[in-house]
């Protein structure tokens, strides 16, 4: 049926799209705003401030370290799963679910139980990479979710012995038929996992690490004007997260768009 | 005598017990994942239970998990809940009925593809840059404060604050909203049109179709995705820290109180209010189990 | 008087004209078939008809009754789609309660007039199961046995036997037509396959482009096709393409041959035709000697009964059906003539216009 979008329809829209871009567009007039006017000082301060480069390079730096081992311990672990061992894809997928229900702040209050001073170094305890093993924790329903669509939707038992059929090794047959074809879900899982740490607030703030959000809310307890500025770095960050993702996800079965947010 | 296929260890699930030699690659392939959710996901957690048993000293008790129907956390609990049940019923609903109108094939291309994109982003878009985002919007200067009181309405002299419960509210539904839509997306695509020119042609109005035709088939999905909103806004630290500076009564925050190693740490108080949302969570993640394995039932004998 | 009428129907998409003009009716109980390649129009006709889209000009009349402008729910008409049109959250007895419920029958009555329809499509026992856990056909069966529990005026079906199995298809339209004759109920049966078409209507409309090219019962339909499209889609046709050579005689050439065709009579000298022969009606003998339509065979093709050989004759391929124990005398590469009465061919103008190609003379 040819129906035209009703009147609650754009209502629905029209309110929903008001209610989104309000606060963007606040916060950006708020990081402009000066004593008398606007314009561009509240960045210049930002961007000055060492604190800010610090701590951005720091969370980029946990947040690849992160991608990388999430990436190492799910593309054998997917492909395996569904190449050999289905029995087991249950197990895997409550295991990957399972960080919702041990939230972030749940989680690193688990972790600060068990690797405590009363065993680790301090060289361990005080580096802000003691952080990632939690992180690589959160990453697991994302990565998970994006690699298996992924891998799915190339079925992997023909691939793989027709590969075979035509005389590749284990090598070969991984890097060059394998790899190459969940290349979309891997960077999906990857984009999303770079956006969740480098918002990532609450575990560091409880573990007392100064990365790139904990510096956000330090910066917005004293100076509002430099925090919305911050404000829509941080959203310039994830905006490009998403596109990424989204570029990726565009491929006719390939990738999959997957849902976010730790908070 | 071993094809090549099993020397590969690409049996499928019919084939039996060829390859044996292959079965550690294989079993070296799913290891680190298991070893990871076991020391960074399963044992702390574990841990936490224990850990909400017992004193400083190592004695067990039953103190701090019975505490936990006391005040403050029992209002810790309520409020928490109460936030959550609050935006999983605001934020689906309003998130049904805009993924709906987005998502009709009357709507034009580019609002649902912008709607996705949009969506995707703002689900991620938590914590701390959202409570500033707000700050800057109904902040005591923020933009539409500001603008209300050029029209008359004074916000604040009325009694409102963004920095309360009721401003937490409308801060969550920012990543509660695109959430739901998110889930519900493909349920809604999900309703073939078939269905609805079918009870049209049986003599059903539009209420009619979705009384006992849509309704009936968006449900699971709908409470389901309330569900996840629930578990989602239950769990929430960071924008409530930012907002609040800790001082509002919820659970995440009181644990970070309870954690943090100043004059009113309390660990293992902590760790029972872990335990506790542990709890929560997971009844909520069990109910969505339930309702989602019934929701796909009905997609597939589609 | 007729029950029911498209008048002068026409319908575009934006740029694309999906309905040049449709004029049909039907009478009371009469199953009317409209038949044609995919992107006729047919469906956006049986859809115009349903409510689903609304014409552009034109009337939809249903017993005297200008439905044009009233809403699909209002029409008292049963459909039955392509697929997927159970409803999945009800079982197959509550999908047939639907309408009966929506028109606040008494409870007892709906209950036994459902029972009482699934008996009729054959599914007495089948009633409490999900439309998941039903096969294809039964849930085509579900969706039909829905469609007529109301009562409707109209049966409408588009395309019902499309997405299903071979052999199910083949039973299920005989089902089809039984109930509809048992029921007498008008109906308007859209499709792409004409054997499906043939074998079950009253009345077959062949649609291409919009446009109706000829109407009439399926005998009709087969022995006489009125427009070269026609020729083309029903069956398997020879298309010879001849000149008139004596039009008082009744002589063409083909490919320089002359051969003496009675339809042919009447038709100026030099005039371009399209001389249409069955297979069936082709007879090939070992040749003998030229002057007439022989050639080498090509092909052998088994079909059962018969065997279809097609040979190269002067003018272009021709096939025949012959009995598979005469197929054995002339194999691939003997030179055989082809012959056939003169009385069973049919003769089409060519005009200006190029016969539509051929379709593969396997394709049914």
């Amino acid at each position: 049926m040819t129906r035209r979008l009703g009147l609650s329809g754009w209502f629905w829209l029209g309110l929903t799209t008001l209610y989104f871009l309000v606060p963007l567009a606040a916060t950006a007039e708020f990081s402009l705003k000066e004593v008398d006017g606007y314009g561009f000082s509240s960045y210049r301060f930002i961007l000055d401030d060492p604190q800010f480069r610090d701590t951005l390079w720091q969370s980029f730096q946990l947040s690849l370290l992160t991608v990388a081992i999430s990436l190492a311990i799910f593309v054998p672990a997917v492909y395996w799963v569904n190449l050999r061992y289905p029995g087991i894809r249950r197990v895997v997928e409550f295991l990957s679910v399972l960080p919702f229900v041990v939230p972030p702040i749940v989680l690193i209050v688990g972790i600060l139980y068990i690797y405590k001073a009363s065993w680790l170094p301090e060289w361990v305890l005080g580096n802000p990479r003691y952080l990632v093993p939690g992180y690589v924790v959160l990453s697991f329903p994302f990565m998970y979710r994006s690699l298996d669509a992924a891998f799915r939707s190339i079925d992997v038992h023909t691939l793989t012995e027709a590969a075979q059929s035509l005389g590749a090794g284990w090598t070969t047959t991984l890097g060059r038929v394998i790899l190459p074809n969940i290349r979309a879900g891997a960077l999906s899982g990857a984009f999303l996992t770079l956006a969740l740490v480098m918002g990532e607030f609450t575990m560091a703030n409880i573990a007392l690490f100064n990365t790139f959000p904990v510096y956000i809310n330090y910066v917005g307890q004293t100076q509002s004007n430099p925090a919305a500025a911050l404000t829509i770095i941080s959203f310039g960050i994830t905006w490009f997260a998403m596109i990424g993702i989204l570029l990726l996800g565009r491929r006719p079965g390939r990738g999959a768009i997957q849902v976010g947010g730790a908070r | 005598m071993a094809t090549r296929a099993e020397t590969l260890g690409a049996v499928r699930p019919e084939q039996t017990g060829s390859g044996r030699r292959r079965l550690s690659l294989g079993w070296l392939g799913v290891a680190p994942f298991f070893l990871w959710a076991g020391l960074f996901l399963i044992a702390p957690a574990i841990a936490l239970f224990f850990g909400a048993f017992q004193t400083e000293e190592g004695e067990f008790t039953g103190r701090f998990v019975s505490q936990l129907l006391d005040e403050p956390y029992r209002t810790g609990y309520i409020q928490s809940v109460k936030i959550s049940i609050i935006t999983a019923a605001l934020g689906g609903l309003i998130g049904v009925f805009t993924a709906y109108a987005a998502l009709s094939p009357a709507a034009p291309r580019r609002i649902r593809s912008a709607l996705t994109t949009f969506s995707g982003v703002a689900a991620n878009f938590g914590g701390v840059p959202l409570a500033f985002a707000f700050i800057s919007t109904l902040g005591t200067v923020g933009l539409v404060t500001r603008w209300l009181d050029s029209i008359g309405l004074h916000l604040y002299d009325r009694g409102f604050t963004l920095f309360s419960f009721t401003g937490l509210c409308i801060v969550y539904l920012y990543f509660q909203i695109p959430l739901m839509v998110l889930v519900i997306a493909p349920a809604i695509d999900g309703l073939r049109a078939e269905w609805r020119e079918a009870a049209s042609n049986l003599g059903a109005s539009s209420f009619e179709y979705w009384r006992r035709v849509g309704g009936p088939i968006l449900l699971p999905s709908i409470l389901g995705g309330m569900i996840l909103l629930f578990g989602g806004s239950f769990a929430a630290y960071a924008t409530a820290y930012a907002l609040t500076s800790g001082h509002i009564t919820f659970v995440p925050l009181q644990i970070g109180e309870l954690i943090g190693g100043n004059v009113f740490s309390d660990p293992h108080q902590g760790y029972a209010l872990a335990v506790g949302m542990i709890a929560v969570i997971a009844v909520a993640m069990t109910i969505y189990f339930l309702l989602d394995r019934r929701a796909s039932r009905w997609r597939k004998g589609a | 008087m007729p029950y029911v009428e498209l008048q002068q129907i026409r319908k575009t998409f934006g740029a694309v004209s999906a309905i040049d003009e449709i004029d049909v009716s039907l009478e009371q109980g009469e199953f009317l078939s409209l038949l044609g390649p995919s992107g006729c129009g047919k469906t956006t006709a049986l859809r115009i008809v349903a409510g689903f889209e609304r014409a552009d000009s034109g009337r939809i009349v249903v017993d005297g009754q200008d439905l044009t402008h009233v809403a699909p729910n209002h029409r008292d008409m049963g459909m039955v789609f392509q697929a997927y049109s159970l409803f999945p959250n009800m079982t197959a007895a509550d999908n047939v309660d639907f309408g009966l419920r929506i028109r606040r029958q008494a409870r007892g009555d709906r209950a036994k007039r459902v029972r009482e329809l699934l008996e009729i499509v054959g599914l007495g026992d089948a009633g409490s199961r999900y439309p998941h856990q039903l096969s294809g056909g039964m849930q085509q069966r579900v969706a039909l046995a829905r469609a007529l529990a109301i009562e409707p005026r109209i049966l409408l079906l588009d395309e019902p036997l499309s997405a299903l199995d071979a052999k199910v298809r083949v039973q299920l339209r005989e089902e089809i037509r039984r109930v509809q004759t048992q029921l007498g109920i008008t109906t308007l049966y859209v499709t792409h396959d004409q054997e499906e078409a043939l074998s079950i209507s009253d009345r077959v409309a062949v649609l291409s482009k919009g446009r109706i090219e000829q109407i009439g019962p399926p005998p009709e339909i087969y022995d006489a096709p009125a427009t070269p499209f026609v020729a083309a889609f029903i069956g398997t046709m020879n298309r010879l393409e001849a000149t008139v050579t004596d039009g008082a005689t009744g002589e063409v050439e083909y490919g320089g041959v002359r051969l003496p065709i009675d339809a042919a009579r009447g038709r100026g000298n030099g005039a371009r035709v399209l001389v249409l022969v069955r297979p069936e009606a082709m007879s090939l003998e070992p040749a003998t000697n030229g002057g007439e339509l022989s050639g080498e065979v090509v092909s052998h093709t088994f079909l059962g009964s018969v065997t279809r050989v097609r040979m190269e004759a002067p003018g272009g391929e021709l096939s025949a059906d012959v009995s598979s124990s005469a197929a054995a005398g002339i194999p691939v590469g003997r030179r055989v003539s082809a012959r056939f009465p003169s009385e069973s061919a049919r003769v089409l103008d060519l005009n200006d216009e190029q016969a539509p190609p051929a379709p593969d003379p396997d394709d049914h």
